[in-house]
């Protein structure tokens, strides 16, 4: 009886937080890439008067009543964001704060309303804050996963609309594009994927499901339709994984562990990514250091040996020493060139350059004339 | 703004209704086949602009002949970014009227192209070089449907016109200034269209793609494309472009290169700051 509870519980806050994953992930690359990470903040607390107005209206706890005043609060916020700055001195950072604090302090109010009528519903409500996956049946997994196909399916629809528009909505606009209509399907299926996301991971975090799957994504590839893919898979691991901790350890609110794990992978990607990664970046750099260290060297001794008759003229190292700009290293760096068979060692203290040296000497030089350096890769 | 008053110098070297006949003279290829006269690439009257009741662009007048490298000048916040997005209704207009080939530019977008600035977009998007130019295509590709095949050979043979057909996987971000630009023409070049806009092109690009450019202009109006350009420097202004339209605010003057590009025209544009004058031929 106690398995077979578990069991369905488990089952239902696993989907649930997977589909919130998939869904949040794939949206929130635009949000990213359009530099609109904050919207999902103001939208997501801009959903709270919403979701009590839906229980005030109807006396119920529903879900998909509650979730539709969630919609029409966010949406109408987003909508008077975008007015505000349109039609007003406001700057766009300054209305979603705004928007933000208004609704979500009218929201508030309005649970401290509700909480203070004597409804036998009204427990649970303002879970709606921090959200609550064992809350979860499969009947809120089924609408939610009705509501994320919609969103998803706009996107593979307006796949290449909303890649102008998150790339050059101007240009865009100019190929005849109806840009300020997309711009606004955009934001309703961020609505959506916000709307899914209310009761697992609640309003005051659900921003982080939407940015931080997107910013692991981007660590990794370079290409907009593998991040959208990695986003919704970053998003439904972090999902699951904070869903199935808080359901097995007591006490741990779910929200917040589904947001740390998504940090987690942040973290992880930033870190270990190839090409975007830290520690990567830190390899690279100090490659390339070394690189322009030896061929700074290689340049020199070609200096030198173009003022002799033979190109492979030996000398000193401490001739070399003088010319370097890190003086103290050039012994190290002649062996490191030794290493790879561009100079050779003649005796205590002279060098010279091989044939191949001299040839690779050659080229940079070349390249160093005409401004061609190519970008170290 | 230092803005003498209105009617001290507006000159008009192209008199309104006269439709770009002067332009079309200074063309004697253009010329042969001018009767009837063709309509202007552009034409466009009364514009103005205004942020916040502060004019940006003010009642300007300008017809542009078929088949002309056209080059905007004027000084920083003259609004010559302003008035070709204006012209594409990319900005709100407080009035004004602007036609191309005789039609609203509604009835013409598959005959328009445009090349926004270099620094416009996020260079940093996770896009190949081939991506961006196939939003060349996007327009008429028409809804829910991707590029294929057509597309792709399209979009290749468009790099090969900017020499960048080597770079077609390559990540956006991995382009030199100059790259960047040439990937942005390739882009305009996919849609084949009649009439050019772009919006300083020569800025900050490297001398490759400075020659590319040139050489792309005048094969644009050897095949008798119009082509209006947002432009920086004057000294090269005479030999690059045929026609010119000096703006600082207002259109000060616009007509042939040599009828328009003297000193007084450009002592008036530039409010006597102008640091490079014109040796009298």
């Amino acid at each position: 009886m106690l398995d077979g509870l578990l069991d369905y519980t488990l089952r239902s806050v696993a989907l649930g937080s997977a589909v919130l994953g998939l869904v949040s992930g794939a949206l929130g690359t635009f949000a990213v890439l359009r530099r609109q990470s904050l919207i999902g903040d103001a939208i997501a607390h801009a959903a709270l008067p919403g979701i009590a107005l839906a229980f005030l209206l109807t006396g119920t706890k529903s879900t998909a009543g509650l979730l539709l005043g969630a919609f029409i609060a966010g949406w109408l916020a987003t909508v008077l964001v975008n007015g505000l700055t349109r039609s007003s001195r406001i700057k766009y950072d300054s209305a979603l704060g705004l928007m933000l604090a208004v609704f979500f302090g009218f929201g508030l109010m309005l649970l401290t309303y509700i909480q203070q009528t004597p409804n036998a519903n009204q427990a649970g409500l303002e879970s709606f804050l921090f959200g609550q996956a064992a809350a979860l049946v499969m009947r809120d997994v089924w609408l939610m996963a009705a509501l994320g196909s919609v969103a998803l399916a706009g996107v593979v629809l307006l796949w290449k609309e909303l890649h102008v528009l998150a790339f050059d909505p101007e240009f865009g606009q100019s190929l005849g594009l109806p840009i300020r209509r997309l711009d606004l399907i955009l934001t309703t299926l961020l609505v959506i994927a916000i709307v899914i996301g209310l009761q697992t991971v609640g309003v005051v975090l659900m921003s982080a499901m939407l940015i931080a799957p997107a910013a692991a994504a981007r660590q990794w590839t370079d290409r907009l339709g593998m991040m959208v893919l990695l986003s919704m898979g970053f998003g439904a691991t972090a999902g699951v994984t904070g869903a199935f901790l808080s359901s097995t350890i007591t006490n741990l609110p779910t929200g917040p562990t589904i947001v740390l794990c998504a940090t987690a992978l942040v973290a992880f990607s930033m870190t270990l990514a190839p090409n975007r990664g830290l520690v990567w970046r830190a390899i690279r750099e100090w490659r390339q250091g070394r690189q322009l260290r030896l061929d700074a060297v290689l340049l020199d001794l070609y200096a030198l040996a173009r003022q002799h008759q033979q190109q492979q003229h030996p000398h000193r190292e401490a001739v070399l020493n003088i010319m370097s700009d890190v003086p103290g290293r050039t012994v190290h760096n002649l062996r490191e060139l030794a290493d790879a068979g561009l100079v050779r060692q003649i005796d205590a203290t002279h060098w010279a350059l091989t044939a191949h040296g001299l040839s690779k000497a050659q080229t940079l030089a070349a390249e160093r004339e005409d401004g061609s350096t190519p970008v170290l890769a | 703004m230092l803005m003498p008053p209105l009617n001290t110098f507006m000159f008009s070297v192209q008199p309104r209704g006269a439709v770009g006949r002067r332009g079309v003279g200074a063309h004697p290829s253009a010329a042969e086949t001018a009767l009837p006269a063709l309509p202007p690439a552009l034409s466009v009257r009364d514009l103005t602009v205004a942020y916040r009741e502060k004019p940006v662009l003010w009642d300007i007048d300008l017809d542009v002949p078929q088949g002309v490298l056209l080059a905007i000048v004027g000084p920083n916040g003259a609004g010559k970014t302003t008035f070709i997005k204006a012209v594409l209704g990319l900005v709100n207009t407080a009035a004004g009227d602007v036609r191309m080939f005789d039609y609203p530019y509604a009835d013409q977008r598959s005959r328009i192209a445009y090349v926004p600035q270099r620094g416009s977009v996020d260079w940093d998007f996770p896009a190949s070089v081939r991506d961006v130019v196939l939003m060349g295509l996007y327009g008429r590709l028409g809804w829910f449907k991707r590029p294929g095949k057509a597309e792709r050979a399209k979009a290749m043979t468009a790099l090969e016109h900017v020499e960048m057909e080597a770079f077609a996987d390559r990540q956006i971000s991995q382009l030199s200034g100059g790259q960047q630009q040439r990937v942005f023409l390739a882009r305009a070049l996919v849609q084949d269209a009649d009439l050019y806009f772009m919006d300083e092109p020569f800025q900050g690009v490297d001398a490759t793609t400075e020659r590319a450019i040139i050489a792309l202009l005048r094969d644009l109006r050897k095949r008798g494309k119009t082509v209006v350009v947002v432009h920086h420097d004057l000294q090269t202004v005479s030999e690059y472009f045929d026609h010119v339209m000096l703006l600082n605010v207002r259109r000060i003057a616009s007509g042939p290169v040599d009828d328009v590009f003297t000193e007084d025209y450009l002592r008036t544009t530039y409010g006597g700051r102008v640091g490079f004058l014109r040796q009298p031929k």
